[in-house]
This record gives C-alpha cells, sequence and structure tokens, in this order.
C-alpha cells in the first residue's frame, strides 16, 4: 500500500550531484532557477507499477522491428538499489538511447547520420525480486551537438528510474568505459565529484557477455541518501 | 559485484526523450469522461520568457479520497501522469482533484499535486507542488505554503480557467516559480 509514510531527504553531498547552473553547458543559462530550492518535508512513496506497464520485448531493444538493428550487439544490466544497498524490487526503469551511427528516432535530432529502420531505441522493464534490470540493445554512437565548437557527446544510454520514494526520482545518463570524450563533455563534467562521475560509467563485465552473440555492460544505479527509505504502512 | 559508493548523479533528460517517456505513462490520469474530472494546463518558460518546448512535466498525486494507488487499483489510476511540452511549451493533464493528504505527524496538508519538471539545460529535475485556488481555507492552514512569503506562495496555486486550472512553471525570472529541495 503506498502512502504517506516517514520524512525522507535525499542527501547527496553538494559535489556528488550536478548544479543547476553550470554555464559550460550553455541550456543551463537560462533554465537554471536563480532563487534557492525551498525544503519541505517530502513524503511521497514511489508509484506502484503493474505487471501490465511492460510488454515482453520492452527489454530487447534488438527485437522490436521485422529486422536486426545494425551495431555492436549488448546486454546492459544491473541492480537498482537504496543507498543502503537494498534491492528495490518492481520498480520500472526506462532506458533510451541514439542508435549505432549516433541518430536519434527524435523528429527534431537532424544529426546527418542514417536512422536505421529496424531500431527505435526505446526499452523498459520492472526490476526483479533481486533489484535486477536487464536489456538488450546495441552500443549506441557519439554524436556531435551545438553547445560550443565541435562539440560531440560521448556515447551513453538515458535511463528514467523510480525508487521507493518521490525523493528518489532519478534521470541519468550511462557512460561506456574510457571514453575520450569524457574530458570534453561538460554533461558529464557537470558533476564534478571524480568518483560520483565514474559512478556513471559502466564496466565491461565478461559474466554478462553471451558467448558469440553480445558484449555485457554492468551498471548499478543507487537513489536516495540516507534515510530516504520511507516505512510501507 | 560490490555496490557502488553513493548516490547515482543526476544527468539532464537532454532534448529526444519523447519516444521513450510520453508513450506508457500519458497525460490522461484518469479517462476524461470521468465524473469530476479537471483539465491542469500551463506553460514553461525559461529566463527570457520564452516557452520551454523540450520539457517534460510529471504529475504525482493521490486520488479524491487523498489515497495513494497501489499497483492493484481497479480503476487503473496510478497517480502518475507525464506530459510533453511540444505545442509551444504547453502541457496538459487530465486527472481528478487530489484530496486531503495527512503528513507524517497526522497533519492535514491542503489538497496539492506534486511536480517534477525535467528538460535540456537541466542537469537534475525540478521540483514543485499545484495547491488549488478553491481551497482557500485549507491553504491558510497548510504548514508549508502559509510559511511561504505571499508572492511565492502564490507561484504555488494555480488559477481557474474554464473547466480547469492553469498552473504556469517559470524556471527563472521574474515570478521564478518556487522549487522544493529533495
Amino acid at each position: 500500500m503506498r502512502g504517506e509514510s516517514a520524512e525522507s531527504t535525499r542527501r547527496s553531498p553538494e559535489d556528488e550531484d550536478p548544479p543547476y547552473l553550470y554555464p559550460d553547458y550553455v541550456a543551463t543559462r537560462l533554465r537554471a532557477p536563480r532563487q534557492p530550492l525551498v525544503s519541505v518535508p517530502h513524503t511521497l512513496t514511489g508509484p506502484a507499477f503493474g505487471e501490465g506497464v511492460v510488454g515482453e520485448l520492452d527489454h530487447d531493444l534488438t527485437r522490436q522491428h521485422e529486422g536486426e538493428p545494425i551495431g555492436q550487439r549488448i546486454v546492459v544490466s544491473g541492480r537498482l538499489l537504496d543507498s543502503d544497498g537494498r534491492a528495490i524490487r518492481n520498480q520500472l526503469v526506462e532506458i533510451w538511447q541514439a542508435n549505432a551511427a549516433g541518430r536519434y528516432v527524435h523528429e527534431v535530432d537532424q544529426h546527418p547520420a542514417p536512422l536505421d529502420p529496424n531500431f527505435t531505441g526505446a526499452g523498459r522493464c520492472l526490476t526483479d525480486e533481486d533489484g535486477r534490470y536487464r536489456f538488450i540493445t546495441i552500443k549506441p554512437g557519439s554524436y556531435p551537438w551545438q553547445n560550443h565548437d565541435n562539440a560531440w557527446r560521448p556515447a551513453h544510454i538515458h535511463f528514467s528510474v523510480f525508487g521507493r520514494a518521490f525523493t528518489d526520482r532519478l534521470v541519468t545518463q550511462m557512460y561506456f568505459p574510457d571514453d575520450p570524450l569524457f574530458d570534453h563533455d561538460p554533461i558529464f563534467q557537470s558533476v564534478r565529484d571524480a568518483a560520483a562521475r565514474q559512478r556513471m560509467v559502466s564496466r565491461f563485465d565478461l559474466a554478462l557477455t553471451e558467448p558469440d552473440w553480445a558484449h555485457g555492460f554492468a551498471f548499478d544505479i543507487v537513489v536516495g541518501g540516507a534515510g530516504a527509505t520511507p516505512l510501507e504502512h | 559485484m560490490v555496490p557502488p559508493a553513493g548516490p547515482t548523479p543526476s544527468q539532464t533528460v537532454g532534448p529526444f526523450f519523447s519516444f521513450a517517456l510520453l508513450h506508457t505513462i500519458g497525460n490522461e490520469l484518469v479517462p476524461p469522461s470521468t465524473p469530476g474530472a479537471i483539465r491542469i494546463e500551463g506553460t514553461v518558460t525559461d529566463g527570457s520568457g520564452d516557452a520551454v518546448p523540450d520539457a517534460m512535466v510529471e504529475l504525482w498525486q493521490a486520488d479524491a479520497e487523498g489515497r495513494y494507488p497501489d499497483a492493484a487499483d481497479a480503476r487503473g489510476f496510478t497517480g502518475l501522469g507525464r506530459s510533453g511540452t511540444e505545442d509551444g511549451g504547453r502541457f496538459t493533464f487530465t486527472t481528478m482533484k487530489p484530496g486531503v493528504v495527512r503528513s507524517a505527524d497526522g497533519a492535514p496538508q491542503a489538497p496539492h499535486v506534486d511536480v517534477a519538471v525535467f528538460a535540456r539545460g537541466l542537469l537534475k529535475h525540478l521540483v514543485t507542488r499545484i495547491y488549488f485556488p478553491d481551497e482557500v481555507e485549507a491553504n491558510a492552514a497548510d504548514p508549508f505554503l502559509s510559511s511561504l512569503d505571499p508572492a511565492d506562495a502564490a507561484t504555488l496555486v494555480a488559477v481557474p480557467d474554464g473547466d480547469g486550472f492553469r498552473f504556469d512553471i517559470r524556471l527563472q525570472g521574474d515570478r521564478q516559480t518556487v522549487f522544493l529541495a529533495v
């Protein structure tokens, strides 16, 4: 049963989350609020999703069309955890990404790279009893953007997750190991703490690879700060 | 595998999310034909007063009795909705007006909807609340709303608009919407 419960606040040290205003990322200049945020106890629990929210093939981005998409097939899997390392079960994980050429299906994306008729780039699943999710997809390409001269985003997969509480809500991006674009990307660099930045980088994991078929990348997601776990009632 | 040593940082939703995020969770929290259904709409604007056409607004709310639904809700009401703002920065929802929800200490809160705003240029989402203009007494008694400077509180109260309510979200500048720490 969902409901209001013990107070929870996300306690993330300053440099472990990005600031709203990060001028190197130009779009923050007119969109970051300038008045201080106001504290209020948030007691709302996360949404409850039934099985029906996810279709059988929603986790497999390589099987949503007639043919297979072009690109390096990969398995991306990990666990959704609270700050105490406890599994968050039955919660919705949504991903979206560019195709292997670095192009999104979105109509506003005019990057002159080919669309792939066999790839949409959207997936969703519910975490299992261990808080685990698993997607099959292709490795996204890097793409240029207009933030500054010769700007390229490191390859990434967008993640949207829910936790136990409203304050656990998280949208982030999963990066790939050792990307040479990290040093040049203001979105990645907006997280000032180096160790925190590394928590957005997936790990190549031989145990997740499928022999003769796909590479595997591990990416655990931790939501909420200390005390962010409300009691159920 | 050893779990990471801290929370996963937030990153922007970027400009290209609509094909993934706006399909399974839509902007009708209840069917429009539902008795008592209301419309909530508004515009997201930036520090220049220009419309933000690539934001996503999420509503989180209780039902008319002040209850948050569980996964087995027979009405299919999840209390969660999403709207894009492709139409000139404008978002729109069909929902039910929430009832009184009690806070952790049991005190009644004025009916309100929690709001999360995501956009290109927002490295973390913003959180705010919609209160209702026809709840004058409850709003005056609400511990949070009444603690704010009146001009700030006014940014959190929707205005009547036909058969619904209008709630504009100003990210920056004069009369910036009050955003809440999470």
